[in-house]
């Protein structure tokens, strides 16, 4: 680290609050910029091994205002709620099967989304309170502050009353995630909401225009649906992008089937207020991506799920040197989670060419942590990482993709082997007759081995999980054929 | 002279349909024999076997109905307004239930015609290793030879007949789903999963059920787990008489039933009326009818289930046999499905491949559902004694239980591996929700061999309960407490 220094520019010391530029007597061992889930990951496995931790996080409000506590996007405004509203969404579902198995409920039931809202953020309040105990147990500094670099091993943490601190460590993990990305058109930043904000919205979104296709887009679309809301999606292209297109086309059938309707190759390029309210009313002006044609619609709300952008261009990375795509935002780093600068590492969403998982950053802030100071070499293998989309009709995914499997090994060399399947606990209710579907994707040439698995149905997460495990250790499709199934449940299939 | 089919299935159930279907594949002659001796209360099913028609498929089906109903409780929280209290109408579920295996027998009839598979409705009994005689209903018999053939003829629940009144007042599995009135206030003498499925979801759909149960319950399987699941079940609202055994059943007037039961712990007598009293004691195989004296094929005296060895052959040479008439070999549809198409590939089809009954996962759908494969944790202390092996535990609390303020008291997962070497997983076990769903992959793992490192370096999928089988770091051993948080 002392050899980068010397390639930058001469640092000043800095002489604010009383610090000066004092090599190898830092204030901390480890400060990290990030509260989420590979920042909080890391600081208490430091805490484990005795270091002098900092944490440092922030959260900078949405356009229309809004913020939230420690613990980052998959506490507050990512998977928790998400999962939670999805839930909501199914016991919706829940509610009208049940009557086909002898439950009598009256015939319209209704949904409250401040009860439902109001639940939610109870919960995730309680998680920002036991982050913060947990930092304080595990005696990790937080400061609730914006960390950004103003040079070699120092920052300066600025607080929400504007107060401004410097702070010295031996090193530094960035961990400062992503924020949901705007159009750029018209009304959108004033008029329009983004995940940020959905999920503690104080007032019942009513008609909803999505804009977006990626999981986030379409999980939100879905639950929004399921809670009886009228649901539009607005798509510039094709669905989930990177993911399986047999099954994004599979989800979005589904969806389509069940009242969300969809806008295909358009983008919207001006939003307006007819109405102030809460929810108000919007009009929305579309594109088409083919041609000419230009479409207007009236909505209640508009969500733009477009996509997410690294947070790291407002954080000083040129005053140490630390190299980011400067297209993307996001940072390249080694196998060890390093950054161009040596004493600078990083985790989570920001990385480049990294998925972009609670999980990935959580396991590779551990292992991080583990090397640095507790002399384990394990690095984070990224490798067959299963994901699950909560889309209505739930995803799991663990390995290639059948494109990314054809283009890799040539489709002479891969096996498909896949079946729609009924859920028995659909079959009473007389639901979704064959919507359901398995495939797993094998290399011939390599004994059969499976190197995709793909679920279509109900607890895709739940199925997928223990299928990862089995790939891990090298499942082949003879090893498959040979396990007995659970009966009755999806899984076997 | 030349015997009528290649191969003569005799049971129509979960085994019987898989192996005949499989040898009809290779162009053989396939015939199956499928007869339902009506239960003592009367009650009859058609083409299917247990699982389709008394077992699986309507359990898990009410099971289901149970479990809506604590979606609607959670509902409330989660925004829906629903009036409470909640009704349940039992003839509203027997009859969506019934109306669904009924078309699964049709399917099976229509399957059986399809692969060109001769469908006799018929009681067989052996004349010699190669004739088996068909009786019909109405008493028409009909003589068919076979140069190959399988018993594939399940079991029946048992009645403890030596209960004064069990038989004629009592019913059993064999009933409760076919029943067009609501089973009432019922009692569940017990000693089997069945049972508690069966109370499980009885209290679900707001039933006033007691189990009863002598010794301890879900014997053979992990005892830790056992006790968690009976747990849930008494916070649930299911009632339970331990240690207590039943002496007498009594008609009363009104129709209800008098039970009267002995109390071992308190060595009093005691006594209560129900609507419904079902027996869940065990399941035994009705060989007497199928006359295997007749060939001298030898059965477990005690059991008398039919002895096989590693390829399913009996001590008769050409006559196999597959599922839960077999000795030694678990009661559950996928092995009798798998060991009936295998064997049909092995004689038929040269293959030479065995059953593989080692790791084979299971589930009891109870309300708090339990998954397991593999050993549990008794069964590896014995094999491999206490200082060899690890258990990695967990008390979890599912997202969806934290809205829906559910209490996650019994949700519990824990892992038994080897300690040394590369620490292989012996036994995994799980109480939760999809439990059947979590277990499954890690099933595969384990037949793959999956050790303990192996699984801590997979990532998990979130937010998910089975995430939480690949962060188990806490061993009983360290005595730490095993609650976890999810995030």
């Amino acid at each position: 680290s002392v050899q980068a220094h010397k390639k930058d520019k001469p640092q000043e010391p800095l002489e604010m609050n009383g610090h000066t530029s004092v090599p190898h007597s830092y204030d901390y061992d480890l400060i990290i910029i990030g509260g989420g889930s590979g920042g909080l990951a890391a600081a208490k496995e430091a805490a484990k091994y005795e270091k002098k931790v900092m944490v440092l996080d922030f959260v900078m409000p949405t356009p229309l205002g809004n913020s939230w506590g420690l613990g980052g996007t998959c506490v507050n405004v990512g998977c928790i709620p998400k999962k939670l509203m999805h839930q909501a969404a199914l016991l919706g579902q829940a509610l009208q099967d049940s009557r086909k198995y002898g439950w009598q409920l009256t015939e319209e039931v209704k949904h409250n989304w401040m009860t439902m809202t109001e639940s939610v953020q109870n919960y995730i309040g309680s998680l920002n309170w036991g982050y913060r105990v947990s930092l304080r147990e595990k005696s990790v500094t937080y400061e609730n502050a914006y960390g950004e670099f103003v040079g070699p091993h120092t920052v300066k943490a600025t607080n929400k009353r504007g107060v401004e601190k410097l702070y010295t460590a031996e090193r530094f993990l960035i961990a400062t995630g992503e924020r949901p990305r705007y159009l750029g058109i018209p009304g959108d930043n004033k008029y329009c909401i983004s995940s940020d904000d959905l999920f503690s919205l104080p007032y019942c979104p009513g008609k909803t225009l999505v804009v977006g296709a990626s999981y986030v887009a379409l999980e939100c679309a879905g639950f929004l649906a399921g809670l009886g809301l009228d649901v539009t999606v607005m798509v510039r292209s094709i669905l989930l992008r990177g993911f399986d297109q047999d099954i994004a086309n599979k989800i979005g059938e589904y969806m389509e089937e069940h009242g969300i309707n969809f806008i295909r190759e358009f983008v919207p390029i001006k939003v307006e207020q007819i109405e102030e309210g809460t929810p108000g009313r919007l009009k929305v002006t579309a594109k088409s991506t083919t041609g000419n044609q230009i479409i207007e619609g009236e909505y209640n709300t508009v969500l733009l799920a477009i996509g997410r952008d690294a947070c790291t261009r407002k954080i000083g990375l040129d005053k140490v040197g630390v190299k980011i795509n400067q297209k993307t935002g996001k940072i390249p780093v080694n196998d060890e989670e390093q950054t161009n600068v040596p004493y600078i590492y990083a985790v989570g969403d920001i990385l480049q060419d990294k998925l972009e998982l609670t999980p990935v950053a959580i396991q590779a802030g551990r292992l991080l942590v583990q090397r640095l100071y507790g002399g384990a070499t394990t690095k984070c293998d990224y490798v067959n990482v299963p994901t699950t989309v909560f889309t209505p009709l739930e995803y799991g995914a663990c390995g290639y993709s059948e494109e990314t499997a054809v283009e890799k090994f040539g489709e002479k060399n891969i096996e498909v082997y896949h079946s729609h399947f009924w859920p028995l606990e659909w079959t009473v209710p007389s639901r979704d007759n064959n919507k359901c579907y398995a495939k797993i994707i094998c290399n011939i040439q390599d004994n059969e081995r499976v190197i995709g698995f793909h679920v279509l149905g109900p607890s895709a997460g739940e199925i997928t999980q223990g299928f990862a495990a089995a790939m891990k250790c090298g499942l082949t499709k003879e090893q498959l054929d040979s396990t007995i199934g659970i009966h009755p449940v999806c899984a076997e299939v | 002279g030349k015997n009528e089919y290649d191969l003569l299935v005799i049971g129509g159930g979960s085994g019987g349909l898989a192996c005949a279907k499989e040898a009809a594949q290779f162009g053989r002659k396939v015939a199956v024999l499928d007869y339902v001796e009506p239960s003592p209360q009367g009650t009859k099913w058609g083409l299917g076997g247990t699982c389709v028609n008394v077992g699986c498929i309507p359990k898990k089906l009410m099971h289901q109905a149970a479990l809506l109903g604590s979606a609607l409780k959670d509902a409330q929280h989660y925004g829906w307004n629903i009036a409470q209290p909640l009704h349940h109408t039992w003839s509203v579920m027997a009859q969506a239930v019934q109306n669904y295996v009924k078309s699964l027998n049709w399917g099976h009839r229509v399957q059986l015609q399809d692969k060109k598979v001769k469908y006799f409705n018929m009681k067989g009994s052996f004349c010699d290793p190669h004739t088996i005689r068909g009786l019909t209903k109405a008493g028409k018999e009909t003589i068919i030879t076979a140069e190959n053939i399988v018993i594939a003829t399940g079991g029946r629940p048992k009645y403890p007949t030596h209960i004064a009144g069990a038989l004629e007042y009592g019913i059993t599995s064999d009933d409760l789903f076919w029943l067009k009135e609501s089973p009432g206030k019922t009692l569940t003498p017990f000693v089997f999963n069945v049972s508690l499925e069966c109370a499980g979801f009885l209290t679900g759909i707001g039933l006033d059920t007691t189990v009863m149960m002598r010794s301890i319950p879900l014997r053979g399987f992990d005892q830790q787990i056992a006790s968690l699941v009976t747990e849930h079940m008494e916070s649930y609202g299911t009632k339970f008489l331990k240690r207590c055994f039943p002496t007498k059943v009594e008609k009363l007037e009104s129709n209800r039933l008098q039970v009267t039961w002995k109390n071992t712990d308190l060595g009093t007598e005691e006594t209560d009326s129900f609507d419904t009293v079902m027996w869940a004691v065990g399941r035994a195989p009705d060989t007497e009818t199928l006359n295997l004296k007749t060939v001298g094929m030898k059965t477990n005296s005690e059991t008398g289930k039919i002895i096989v060895d590693a390829s399913e052959a009996t001590s008769v040479p050409h006559i196999y046999a597959v599922g839960d008439i077999t000795e030694g070999r678990p009661e559950l549809t996928p092995t009798a499905i798998a060991a009936g198409k295998l064997l049909a590939r092995r004689l038929f089809g040269q293959s030479s491949e065995l059953m593989d009954y080692d790791n084979v996962p299971t589930t009891v759908f109870t309300p708090l559902e339990y998954g397991c494969v593999g050993l549990s944790e008794e069964a590896a202390v014995q094999c491999y004694g206490s200082n060899n092996i690890e258990v990695y535990h967990a008390y979890y609390k599912p997202l969806e239980f934290t809205v829906a303020e559910r209490d996650a008291s019994q949700c519990y997962m824990k892992m038994v591996c080897l300690r040394e070497g590369e620490q292989r997983i012996l036994g995994l076990h799980f109480i939760g929700p999809n439990a059947g769903e979590v277990i499954q992959g890690f099933a595969l793992g384990i037949k793959c061999g999956a050790t303990y490192p192996q699984l801590m370096k997979i990532i998990g999928i979130h937010p998910t309960c089975a995430e939480e089988i690949t962060k188990l770091h806490i061993t009983k051993r360290s005595g730490l407490d095993a609650t976890v948080t999810g995030c």
